[in-house]
Formats: structure tokens, sequence, C-alpha cells
């Protein structure tokens, strides 16, 4: 099937496989490799990226669903080299160890934090229930995503994420 | 120059390593690719034990993009047998362990069959066609039947599902006091067994392999803690020589244990590519990933404790049965074994003995998952003095103040043999008993007894220490390990005065980039930035021993300070040189040779104009090479000593049996920190899965063999949801065995954290008649235990989806 998609602000149109998921889509055709396989159940969310500004566990969403849609993947989100914000964030307060849940859970933040800009403490724990990390403890990572929400007050924040020529998406126009 | 005057170990400096992960630009072995890459999916045995009669691939064979598919019979030739480096007794049973089965499977999850193709896709695709046929077997899973005579075998060929028996007795070894006498004069007596639970270490980034065959050497990428141990053992095993393989570590997103290993995956993408002469990639699925990748724990541990009425400890006596699982792996046997010295922990026992029978079952096999040993002990000792405690009557804080090592008495031998060098309990407990609240929280306790609220309240104490900074190599020797427990590093001057920093060290996540850049920043007063830290290739460090056992800092940082103080004898020869002054006129400090006496105002050079001058080499002193560049190897002499006192406050809903932590509080002493922020984090994950382990995980394999908890919703690794927030803070005690004075942190959470909160469970619910509950405490478990009053309600836990009761024992939903 042909599709065509907006990838971090370039487009793909390719022939791809009825069942070929999304996630693999994006690794094995476009080498948008910093999005990961975690798992094979939709557990862990290691490959959560946005589509039309929600967020997805790409590894649940096959590519011909995306036919159309603008994704953003944790390499769409520093413009001209600036991080975003969540970005910076979990480098501040050492919210990652090995990095491998940091795509998911730094995309997973940025759609829990376009829902509700200032978050407690619990609902960035529940916000973040379907990412799975196994070297933090979380502890750090709820501080990061803390900091970030006081940090984007004001709107400094997921307007980063937004693909050129379209119009604010669903999970970045806070 | 920049000098450094300000240090930067004991800095929080954020990580050098971050740039990339929060980028998206990492390079996981499961990213890379090669022209022509080839990629290779395993058909698993979903038979525990049986004899394979018939394998059919010439379905599979003809299917698109199918290179090649190779069965057991095809590669039995040379595919040899896997590693198992720890024959931790003379006649050790060890059976052949095949990287693929040829004519037997011993565990559900083994490869039978490998399909080699043009894409992941096709290769898995190939797999549904291959057919097998097995004879079954009879199934061995419970390790208490299996030591039984006439019990069914998983290897016929060895006549026995032992693999080992390890002794260690004070008496015998002289370093205490025998163990049956004291146990005969005691006043108290208490016997417990409990139940490590199997494990699984589910480190977050799948393993992925991938072997280049077309080159000169070897090159195979693995995510792997062991890259230098790999290399030794592929060509040890493989009939390749040494120098033809090169092994790389990536990024390698995390491990703990998990990753310390010589896999069946890498050894047959190793074989395949060799076959084909073509790269050939292979990728786990987390299912795959849970079900064959090795587990940890799994021990049935027998305790026996003598006192006197008073509280004073007079007798320990540790009888271990320890899962193997189906095949030895690469440390399989010894794991039980390194905690044989840690069963005494910080409390003066005069008599001890320890007994550890390891046992082959048809299941996956086991190995190290964090804290390796350590954690089976501390636990079980932890538990015990909890129940010595409420035997004489006394806080169980006071019974273990009574009994534990007081800081004047260091450096202190212990019954185990192990000389403690140093550490302070008392400082430790008080600044935790502080912060959590201890007596506050013991009166709302009291309160909440005595009104019969429905939640009830527990507080569970684990003072522990353990031994790490793997290892001395005699002691390893002693031990019969096949290694040394050295590390390795080199300091390379650049010309312009940057500095690269080669360790044999191999992180996963830790964070060594940052830390060994302070570590060397202050040692050669150039700045943090100017130090790049290179690792995880066998190429460009040629030498090491890799990450495990909290041994990086104590071992591996060591050895670049070593290197360091090499460059520095280097250089000061020619900065005195440069400075027209004897060589033992002029000091360095701050990155800076001056001639001793004349100021930090005088002129000097740095070490950068040192390097630039030995580049340039026009004017050396005569005999001096132009090289800065110094490498060293560091063994240590002793282990390290980390302890801490860990507090955990729990609310049991005596209704439904849940259980919430209310707050945990920990006070570690890890020596010296080079960067509290590191440190802090590693202390949180340790806490998240020693937690774990208490409350939410368990790997479970039903009656037939089969892993049940085979994916990530069976498998509870805790959410954010699921975890508190911890307080964490520090004392500091100086290790005296190293000259950074550090001791560790990689597995200190993990060890302290799991009796911490099962002492919270049982105390919350203790006055119910219930002295323990079976790990992990679901709200099953504990409900069944507050409901029977059973000591030991929950059994030997058939049921999967612990945290959340959320599956019954057949496997239902509820």
């Amino acid at each position: 099937m042909r599709i065509t998609v907006n990838v971090d602000g370039t487009k793909f149109t390719d022939d791809v496989e009825p069942r070929q998921l999304l996630v693999h889509y994006l690794r094995e055709r476009l080498g948008k490799v910093g999005t990961v396989v975690g798992c094979d159940t939709s557990n862990c969310g290691a490959c959560t990226v946005h589509l039309d500004g929600h967020s997805v566990k790409s590894c649940s969403v096959l590519a011909v669903q995306a036919d159309g849609a603008e994704v953003t993947t944790i390499e769409g989100l520093a413009r001209d080299g600036q991080l975003h914000p969540v970005q910076k964030a979990f480098h501040d307060n050492h919210a990652l160890q090995c990095g491998f849940c940091t795509p998911g859970m730094i995309m997973q933040s940025i759609d829990l934090l376009a829902d509700n800009p200032d978050p407690d403490e619990k609902a960035v724990r529940e916000g973040l229930e379907g990412n799975l990390c196994r070297c933090t403890g979380y502890q750090n990572i709820v501080r990061a995503v803390r900091d970030a929400a006081a940090s984007m007050k004001g709107g400094a924040g997921p307007e980063a994420e937004q693909v050129a020529d379209v119009s604010a998406t669903a999970g970045g126009s806070q | 120059m920049t000098a450094t005057i300000e240090p930067e170990v004991g800095k929080s400096r954020l990580r050098k390593e971050d740039a990339r992960l929060i980028t998206g630009r990492t390079r996981w072995t499961d990213n890379l690719t090669l022209p022509g890459l080839l990629h290779m999916a395993i058909l698993r045995s979903p038979m525990a034990h049986a004899r394979i009669t018939n394998v059919d691939t010439s379905a599979a064979k003809d299917m698109s993009g199918v290179v090649a598919v190779f069965t057991g019979a095809d590669l039995a030739g040379e595919q040899g047998s896997l590693p198992c480096a720890w024959p931790i007794t003379e006649d050790m049973k060890s059976p052949n362990a095949p990287s693929i089965a040829v004519d037997r499977v011993n565990f559900a999850g083994e490869a039978v069959a490998v399909v080699i193709a043009r894409s992941a896709y096709e290769a898995a695709d190939a797999l549904e066609a291959i057919d097998v046929d097995y004879d079954d077997l009879p199934v061995v899973l419970d390790m208490a039947a299996a030591v039984e005579d006439g019990a069914d075998l998983v290897h016929e060929e060895l006549g026995t599902n032992k693999n080992a028996t390890w002794i260690f007795d004070s008496g015998e070894a002289e370093t205490g006091g025998d163990v049956e006498q004291a146990i005969a004069d005691s006043e108290v007596v208490i016997e417990r067994t409990y139940r490590q639970q199997r494990l699984i270490p589910a480190f977050m980034e799948p393993r992925s392999v991938m072997c280049d065959p077309t080159g000169e050497q070897f090159t195979l990428w693995s995510a792997t803690q062991i890259p230098h141990i790999l290399r030794f053992l592929i060509a040890a095993q493989l009939s390749v020589p040494e120098h033809k393989v090169r092994v790389i570590a990536p990024d390698v997103g995390g491990g703990f244990g998990g990753k310390l290993q010589v896999t069946p995956e890498e050894f047959l993408v190793f074989l395949v590519a060799r076959r084909l002469g073509k790269p050939v990639k292979y990728t786990e699925s987390r299912s795959e990933s849970l079900l064959s990748a090795h587990h940890g724990r799994d021990q049935i541990q027998k305790m026996t404790l003598s006192a006197r009425r008073d509280g004073t400890v007079t007798g320990l006596k540790v009888e271990l049965l320890a899962d193997m699982g189906a095949y030895l792996r690469l440390v399989s046997p010894g794991i039980p074994i390194l905690g044989a010295f840690m069963y005494n922990s910080i409390y003066k026992f005069p008599a001890y003995r320890f007994v550890c029978t390891n046992v082959f079952t048809n299941k996956t096999p086991t190995d190290a998952y964090r804290g390796a040993g350590r954690p089976e002990a501390t636990y079980a000792i932890e538990r015990m003095m909890d129940e010595l405690a409420v035997e004489v009557g006394m806080d169980p804080m006071a019974v273990r103040e009574k009994n534990w090592i007081k800081h004047e008495e260091f450096p202190f031998t212990t019954v185990a043999g192990l000389t403690y060098d140093s550490g302070n309990y008392e400082a430790a407990t008080d600044k935790a008993k502080e912060l959590f609240g201890y007596d506050a929280l013991r009166t709302e306790q009291r309160e909440r007894r005595e009104r019969g609220d429905s939640v009830q309240l527990g507080i569970g104490i684990s003072t522990f220490t353990e031994m790490c900074g793997l290892a001395p190599s005699r002691v390893l020797g002693s031990l019969a390990y096949g290694a040394g427990g050295w590390e390795h590093a080199a300091i390379r001057m650049l010309p312009t005065g940057k500095v690269e920093v080669v360790t044999g060290s191999s992180p996963h996540g830790q964070g060594h980039e940052t830390a060994w850049s302070q570590i060397v920043a202050d040692q050669l007063g150039v700045p943090f930035e100017d130090i790049e830290v290179i690792h995880g290739d066998t190429q460009s460090s040629h030498k090491g021993m890799d990450t495990y056992g909290s041994r990086s800092l104590t071992v591996g940082a060591m050895a670049v300070v070593k290197a360091a103080d090499k460059v520095k004898e280097k250089a000061a020869k020619v900065a005195a040189h440069m400075l027209e002054a004897g060589e033992d006129d002029v000091e360095f400090a701050a990155g800076t040779f001056r001639v001793r006496g004349t100021g930090a105002e005088s002129a000097g050079v740095s070490i950068q104009d040192v390097a630039l001058a030995v580049f340039a080499a026009h004017d050396l002193p005569d005999g001096v090479e132009p090289n800065l560049d110094s490498e060293a190897t560091f063994d240590p002499e002793n282990f390290s000593f980390p302890h801490g006192t860990h507090l955990c406050a729990t609310e049991v809903d005596t209704e439904t049996g849940r259980v919430s932590i209310r707050s945990y509080v920990c006070v570690d002493d890890i020596g010296n920190v080079v960067n509290p922020m590191i440190v802090e984090g590693q202390v949180h994950g340790g806490l998240a899965q020693g937690i774990a382990q208490a409350l939410f995980e368990e790997a479970v394999h039903d009656e037939s063999g089969t892993l049940t908890t085979g994916t990530l919703a069976d498998y509870l690794v805790p959410s954010a949801a699921d975890l508190p927030s911890f307080t964490t803070d520090r004392t500091e005690t100086p290790a005296t065995s190293n000259v950074l004075g550090v001791k560790g942190v990689g597995e200190a959470g993990t060890i302290a954290s799991t009796p911490a909160v099962v002492n919270a469970v049982v105390d919350a619910v203790r006055h119910f008649g219930v002295n323990d509950i079976q790990m992990p405490c679901t709200p099953m478990r504990v409900w069944h235990a507050i409901h029977t009053g059973q000591t030991d309600a929950g059994g030997l836990g058939g049921e999967a989806g612990g945290g959340l009761g959320s599956i019954d024992s057949s496997g239902g939903a509820r």
C-alpha cells in the first residue's frame, strides 16, 4: 500500500506492507532509529511517538494508519539546535541512565503536559504509567516533568514539536 | 590554560552521555546496519524437556527471502559449548551447553532452529513453516524434589540433578566456632525457610547482536556488559584466533547482570555469519528476552539462628538450594556463593556455617541479577534479625545495634573471613531514624493497632552491608573463578592538550563518561570538557574485565588514577627540563608544574604545554621518549563494603491485602562520592528493583515448565505509578582499600531494600499471627496471611501476575 506521512517535518511517500508496524517503518525505512522497540505487547512505551499531536505507541499502530498524518519522533523535537524544554529537563534532572526508555518517556511527557500543564506528582506518575524505566526508579523522571512544566509556562513548550506549515496539533497547542 | 581549582570530584556534574540519548542519536546494536545485512530469527522450543525426533525445514527454506535454515544438527560440529567460567567445586557436574539444541531440549525457550533471511519479517514468517517433532521427557521443576533419590533427571548423563555442593564452615576455616555447638548451647534458636522467587533482569533494551565476517577480523556488535570477556570466550570456544575477533558494545540499554553473559544468540550469530560469509543480525523480542535470557535468584533458604535471651547472636547456619535452571551459564554456580560471605552481614556472629546445593531443573538458566547472591543473603539475615527481635522481645533496631560491629572496631575480620575496612553503622542509622521519624511512626503503629484500624502500619528495617568491587584476583583464584578481577585503563595526552581516557570498564547506563572525566580532571588538572572517555570496543579499549558487581569505580577508576599517576610522572621529567630545574624540585598542582616553593603566581608549565612539547619532541631531556601516554592495570587488595540503613513504612489494608509504601528512607555509606547526582540515581533505581522483588515481580513456570510470565503484561516491572518517592541521604566513611576512598553503589539499593519492605509488611500484620509472607507480597498473599494466620501464606507461589493480583494460578483473569 502506498502511504504519505510527514515525519519530523519531512514528507515521505512509500509503498509498505499492510502489516508493517509504524515503529518498523520509522526505523527501517526512514532510519528514524531514535525511536526504539522495547517490548511486543505495548507495555513498555519505549516506542512512543506523536501521531497528529497525540502520543501513540508506534508498535501498536500500523504504518498504513499513519497515512496522511503528521508523526513527530524524538529526533524531531529539537529545533535549530535548541532542545525541547522536556529534553532539557530530562538532562538537568538526571532523568535517564541507560537512556533506552528516554525517547518514549519524553514523548509521553510532552503529551502529558499538553493535557495538564501543571501536573502534581501523582498526575505525572499516573500519566507515565504506560512507560517503563528500569534504571531510574522514576523519581528523577517525575522531577524532570514537573521542572519542564514550570519552564514551559507561558507557552514555552510544545510548539517546538509542531511541524512547519501545519496548524497547531492537538497535543501541541497549550 | 584553564586550571581547574575547585575539585571536580564531589560535584553533581550533569552527564556527558545525555546529549545523544535525549535526542535519539543513539547507537543501540539494533540501530546498526551493514550492506547486505541478513536477519536471523530463532525457533524456540515450547517443550521444557523433550527429545527432538525430527525437524523439517524444507518448507521454510523455500520461502521468499530465506537464505538459510539451520538446525542444531547442522551446527553441532562447530558450536562447542557455552562457557561456564566458575567451577565452584572440583567435582562440579557441568552439562554440555549447546547454543542450539541438537537432539534434546532442556527448557522451554531453548533454540531448536534458526532462519536467516533478507528481512526480520521474512525470517519470522519462515519460523512458522518449520515442523519439529518432540517426544516428551519428564519435567523437573521443583528443587527439593529434584535432589531426592530416584528423581527424574534433567541431564541423564550426569546421573544427578545436583550441580555441586559448596560449604563454608567457620570452625573448619578457623574464622569462628562450631555452629552446631553454638546452636546446642543457645537459649534461643530460630528456624525459618525463605524463598527467593525467580526474577528476570528485564533491562529495557532487548539484547541484539550483529556479526560482520567480511573483514580481516570478525566484528561482533553486542548489547553486552562484557565485550572483553565475550571476545576471549568466542576465541576459546568457537575455534577462532583471539586476534581475529573484535567485539563492540555500542550504546547498551541497561544490564543489571542480565547482560553479564555469553549468550546462545551471540554464538549463533557468529556461527551463522561465519558459515554464510555475510553479516547477520539478531534482535530478540521482549517475549524471547523474558523467556530465554537468563533469570535471577530462585533459591530456598533454610536459616537457623541461635542467640542468647538478651538478644546476642551466637550462631548462624544457612542451608540453600539454588536453582541453576537447565544449564550453567557464565557464572551461574557462583551466584549463590557470592552470598556465602554476606549472611553474617554486619553482625558479630561467633559461629557460621553455609551449605549450598545447586540444582538443575528444566527451567530457564539462572545467573547474575543485580546484587547476585548478596540480596539473597541480606534478605534472609535481615528477616531473621526481625524474628529474633520478636522472640526476645526487643525493638528490631535495638537487637541489630546490640550485635553489629561498632565503628571503632574497624577494620573487622568477620566470621566468614572477610575484613571489612571501614564503616559506621551507628551514624547511618541515626541519620536514617531522624529522617524517617522512627519513634513517631512506632507510636502511630501502636495507636492504629490498639484501635483496630483496617489499615495497619508496619515498619521495616534493613541495616545492610555488601561486598562489592569485584574483585581481588587472588580471592577469585581461591574461589576457582576462571579469571582475574583487575581492570585496565590508559590515558592518551593529545598534542592540543586534550585527553583521551581508555577504560576497560564497559558502561551501560551508569555514567562512566562523566564520572571518569571528573576524576581525570582532578588528577591531571585539565578541564572536564577536554576529556573524552573511550570504552566498549576491544580494538580501542583493548584490555578490560568489564562492568558488573559494582566494580567500575573501585577497580576501573582506580586503574584510571594509576594511569594518570604515570602520565604525571613522565610529564614531570619534561616539565623540569622546560623549567630548567631538577625533577625533584618540580611540583604539580592544578594542572601546572612549578619549581617547588616559588608560589602559585610563579611561571610554570601546564600539562598541556608539556603535551605539546612532547609532541614536537624538539627539546626533550636525554633518554626521555616523546610520549606521555600511559596505561595501568589495577588489582584491588580487598573488596569494598558499602553499607547503609534503610527504613520502610508500609500501610497494609487488612481488608484487601494491598500494600502501599508510605515512606522509604535510606542512608547509604558508599565512601567518597564522585558525583552525588549519579549516586542518587543509582540508589533510586536500585531501590525500585529491590522493592519490585518484595512486592511485584516473579517469573513463574507452570507445571509443564512453560513460563507464564512471558510478557511485560505478566511480569510486573513496576511503573511510576507503582512506586513512591524515596528519601535518600548518605554518610561518608571513606574506604581505606583504595586511594579514592570509594566503595561502589550499583547494587546497594537493590540489596538493601527487599528485606526493608517485607519486614515492614510482616510488621504490619504480625499481630494476626503472621511471621512470613512469601515474595512478592501480593494483595492475595497478604490477605491470605491476615485471614488464615498462616505463617507462610501463599505457599510456594504458583501464581503469576503478582502485584495486581490479577491472575490466578490457573492463568485466568480475575
